[in-house]
């Protein structure tokens, strides 16, 4: 089967790969990028533990085909934090404990910050709405609310 | 220094804050590797075939075909199981048949090739000879006389005879007269319960890499709650020495019971021994719903007795609870656990393990007590219902304490069950108002706990910092509390130590991350190992003092003369005496190993608050509270994790999961879409209470809070939905259709 040359750029840096027809954006990173930072839960869009943005949309990289990032900027969990600084909600994720077993962490986090990129007003009910893409299974996800909220309260300076 | 493990009252300094997790950082930048994260050169990739059908023989798999295919490194079967295992393990017949497919999803074959897509082309070429047989998934189904037979010979000499034969198990708990005690009652109350199947539902399916040498020794990585119960299994499955079989937990996601067992790693060791190459093996999530372990399927009926004044005469429960294809559904701990809440002169509970076309189930959180729970906790709110009566008042009325002889028959040590009903019944959430269609109910859940096998090993390293090593799989921030315990005995500060997760053949056997016994068992081995080392550095010390071992004693960290003929010398810190360890005897250690008693059992009361949507029958939960006894609760964040998660699993089983079967005896929803686990937007915050009643078996009072949590929240919900809409509930979930049907009928 003939590979299909990608150029796009991840987390900022230009890459470029080689995949499959078949390989979504998620085995590309995975498999081929070693950027195994971002999850496969469920393979078909219902978990979103694979959030990634695409040109700043929100995106289930098992959704996509690897091909269809020609172009296009993509951003994981690896390029929440800038080098030793985390990103204000990985710390506010911390702080509220608002992870146990982590495994749906980097997809949250992904989401969360497509949120607060967005507003910094959001209402506990938007931040529900928002997440509810993200499935936890061990939180119950109170922390994870007040995480956000939490973010976006410091990042408005209330 | 106290040498005894019961507790002792005292001023904490780490145990009790809320401390950053030391994984924290690794899990929030997607460093952090899980069973799926890890590659080794030459790694093969492994697919399964499964079984299409309920139940079938398998007359004969032909692999010609797919091991002819370029790419296709090594396929195995049964057969190559054949020559190592001890007859009749249903672990390894769960996860490779072996003369009959006995689940839609059964592991029939597996191939190991060089990339996902030929090995996916491999399993379309291997040719299994299926004779279908008839096949039943329903428990009360599979109790008939002329149910189809799944097994001629796994009914045990506990089941009566002449009993069908896919009833394996029967058990009996309790004591007392009930009939005399129904007879006490001025209203007896008796009601038949369903609850269906709900999986585990972790985010990470299972996941493994396997490595098998040509020396016949293997390395394998896994997502498991236990590395050592990995390690025995797959080495008695493949005839291997447990020493040549090196087994390394990786980060876990999630597992809640369902990553107590084998389903893939001893398929992964086989391919890798055949193909000579590392092969990864990492189930699909429709996988792990058709073949991984979900909880049991149950069919109730409970009884109970009550006078007009509230107080429980007698109380009695039959439980069938149908496990899947193999003997071993939890039905034991809900016989032992349903009435566990209550002190009853008269009880008695009956169970029934049975078998059927479904995958094996594995541990589920608490496993079984939440269904027994459901039955109990509704007949009790039915009777106060009927009697008018307040049933928080009922359940402090008969609720067990400190002496109470439980229906399986121990003598409960101290409890917390009366203070966790008190929070309940002073906090806000009980007195606010409701509205129309709004119900509120209340609910007792209690778990056994448990302690079990544990080795846990502490190094003074050179400049004053400890390396912790436990083999216990860290699931939800673990070694955060381990290092807190180990600092607290230690009298240094949290950050100056580091706890990490051994693999085999680092320390001896511990058993697996369930029964909520990490916090406990591990924790107070961890304590001890402390100990021991702290005995160590006063001996170093007396040594550079030159005063005898029993004249140094240990306070806030420092070795200190005390005694009357103690001398005078400054105290030594731990950094101090490492510091200078190479000079009195070489590197300094703690080490500790135990089958650990007195867990404590752990109760909790839950409250909830619902609205129904009369038209869809759509169950909106308004508010939730958890009141729990953590005995002392280490790093209180994340006890109130725990019960926030298993609360919020207990409102998805309550409410929309289940197990959906077809008459084709095939699951219909293996997927996320179809079995649909709360998210953030179907709930409100989860209020929590933590009650602190010490566990004397502990020295810091430690109990486990892991499991308990799910136990109370079925018949809670199902308690507030009857209250709501004026009808009694009796099957779980109570999704939309359902509670339209009520409303209806």
């Amino acid at each position: 089967m003939s590979q299909i040359h990608v150029t796009t750029k991840i987390n900022g840096d230009e890459t470029e790969f080689l995949c499959g027809p078949e390989e979504t954006l998620l085995d590309v990173l995975r498999d081929h990028l070693g950027m195994t930072g971002t999850k496969e839960g469920c393979g078909t869009g219902d978990c979103g533990a694979c959030s990634v943005t695409v040109d700043g949309r929100l995106v289930c990289s098992c959704l996509m085909l690897g091909a269809e990032a020609e172009g296009h900027e993509i951003g994981t969990i690896e390029g929440v934090a800038k080098g030793d600084e985390l990103h204000p909600v990985q710390k506010k994720f911390l702080d509220h404990a608002a992870l146990q077993c982590g495994i749906c962490t980097p997809g949250f986090l992904v989401a969360a910050k497509a949120l607060l990129d967005r507003t910094l007003e959001p209402t506990e009910e938007e931040v529900r709405y928002w997440l509810a893409g993200n499935l936890c299974r061990c939180t119950g996800y109170d922390k994870i609310v007040r995480a956000v909220m939490d973010t976006a309260a410091e990042l408005r300076g209330a | 220094m106290a040498l005894d493990d019961r507790f002792h009252n005292r001023d904490f300094k780490v145990v009790g804050n809320r401390v950053t997790r030391p994984d924290g950082i690794d899990k929030v930048t997607g460093r952090a590797r899980f069973g799926a994260d890890m590659t080794a050169p030459g790694m093969l990739i492994a697919k399964v075939l499964r079984s299409p059908h309920a139940h079938a023989r398998i007359n004969g798999i032909d692999t010609s075909k797919a091991e002819a295919l370029p790419g296709v490194k090594a396929v195995v079967t049964y057969a190559d199981f054949a020559s190592a295992h001890a007859p009749d393990d249903d672990n390894l017949v769960n996860c490779m048949a072996k003369d009959k497919a006995l689940y839609d999803g059964h592991a029939v074959a597996a191939v190991a090739a060089i990339s996902t897509a030929v090995a996916r082309k491999a399993l379309k070429l291997i040719e299994v000879d299926y004779e279908v047989l008839p096949h039943v998934t329903d428990v009360d189904e599979a109790m008939k006389p002329d149910a189809p037979v799944l097994h001629e010979d796994a009914q045990d000499e506990s089941v009566p005879a002449g009993t069908p034969k896919n009833v394996v198990r029967r058990y009996e708990f309790g004591h007392g007269d009930v009939d005399a005690g129904f007879a006490q009652a001025d209203k007896v109350i008796e009601r038949s319960f369903r609850t269906e199947a709900a999986h585990q539902g972790y985010i990470e399916p299972h996941a493994c890499l396997a490595s098998y040498g040509s020396d016949g020794r293997a390395d394998l990585w896994c997502c498991t709650q236990g590395q050592y119960a990995v390690r025995a299994m797959c080495a008695g499955m493949l005839g291997m020495q447990a020493s040549d079989l090196r087994v390394t937990a990786s980060e876990i996601g999630g597992g809640f019971g369902g990553k107590t067992t084998v389903f893939i790693e001893p398929v992964a060791l086989a391919l890798s021994r055949k193909a000579g190459k590392p092969v990864k093996l990492v189930m699909e999530r429709s996988e792990v719903f058709r073949a991984s372990g979900p909880t049991a399927s149950t069919s109730i009926d409970c009884k109970i007795g009550m006078t007009k004044d509230g107080r429980i005469t007698a109380g009695r429960a039959e439980l069938r609870y149908q496990g899947g294809a193999f003997p071993g559904s939890p039905v034991e701990f809900g016989a032992m656990s349903g009435f566990a809440p209550y002190d009853l002169e008269n009880v008695q509970a009956i169970g029934w393990d049975v078998v059927t076309n479904r995958p094996k189930q594995a541990a589920y959180r608490a496993p079984g007590a939440p269904m027994a729970a459901y039955a109990v906790e509704s007949v009790i709110d039915e009777l106060c219902q009927e009697l008018g009566l307040d049933p928080l008042e009922v359940r402090i009325r008969n609720c067990a304490h400190e002496g109470t002889l439980s229906p399986y028959g121990v003598t409960y040590p101290k409890i917390g069950l009366e203070e966790t009903l008190k929070a309940v019944q002073s906090h806000p959430n009980w007195t606010a108002p409701l509205g129309p269609n709004q119900g509120r109910g209340v609910a007792c859940g209690f778990w056994f706990n448990f302690g079990g096998n544990t080795c846990v090993s502490l190094n003074i390293d050179e400049d004053g910092t400890v390396s912790l090593s436990t083999g216990n799989p860290d699931i939800g921030g673990s070694r955060a509390s381990m290092s807190q315990m180990c600092a607290e005995e230690l009298g240094i500060p949290y950050d100056r130590v580091r706890c990490s997760i051994a693999d085999t053949s680092l320390l001896g056997y511990n058993d697996v991350t369930d029964g909520s016994r990490v916090t406990f068992a591990v924790g107070l081995a961890t304590i001890k190992a402390a100990q021991d080392a702290i005995k160590k550095m006063c001996g170093r010390a007396a040594a550079i003092w030159g005063i005898p071992e029993d004249a140094v004693e240990w306070e806030d960290g420092c070795a200190k003369p005390a005694g009357p003929n103690a001398g005078e010398h400054p105290p030594m810190s731990l950094a101090e005496i490492a510091a200078v360890s190479s000079q009195t005897g070489g590197p300094i250690a703690g080490h500790y190993e135990c089958n650990a008693d007195g867990a404590g059992v752990s109760f909790a009361t839950h409250l909830v608050d619902v609205e129904i949507d009369p038209e869809t029958g759509f169950t909106k939960v308004l508010r939730y509270l958890v009141a729990q006894d953590a005995g002392k609760a280490v790093n209180p964040d994340y006890v109130e994790g725990q019960f926030q998660g298993g609360a919020v699993q207990g409102i998805g089983w309550s409410l929309n999961e289940e197990y959906i079967y077809g008459e084709d005896g095939r699951l219909q929803n293996a997927g996320f879409l179809d079995y649909r686990i709360p998210v953030a937007s179907d709930l409100p915050m989860i209020d929590t209470v933590i009650v602190e009643v010490p566990n004397p078996g502990h020295p810091y009072g430690v109990r486990g809070v892991g499991e308990t949590s799910i136990v109370p929240p079925l018949a809670a919900i199902s308690n507030a939905v009857s209250h709501a809409i004026g009808k009694r509930m009796t099957q779980i979930p109570m999704s939309p259709p359902r509670i339209v049907e009520a409303l209806e009928g």
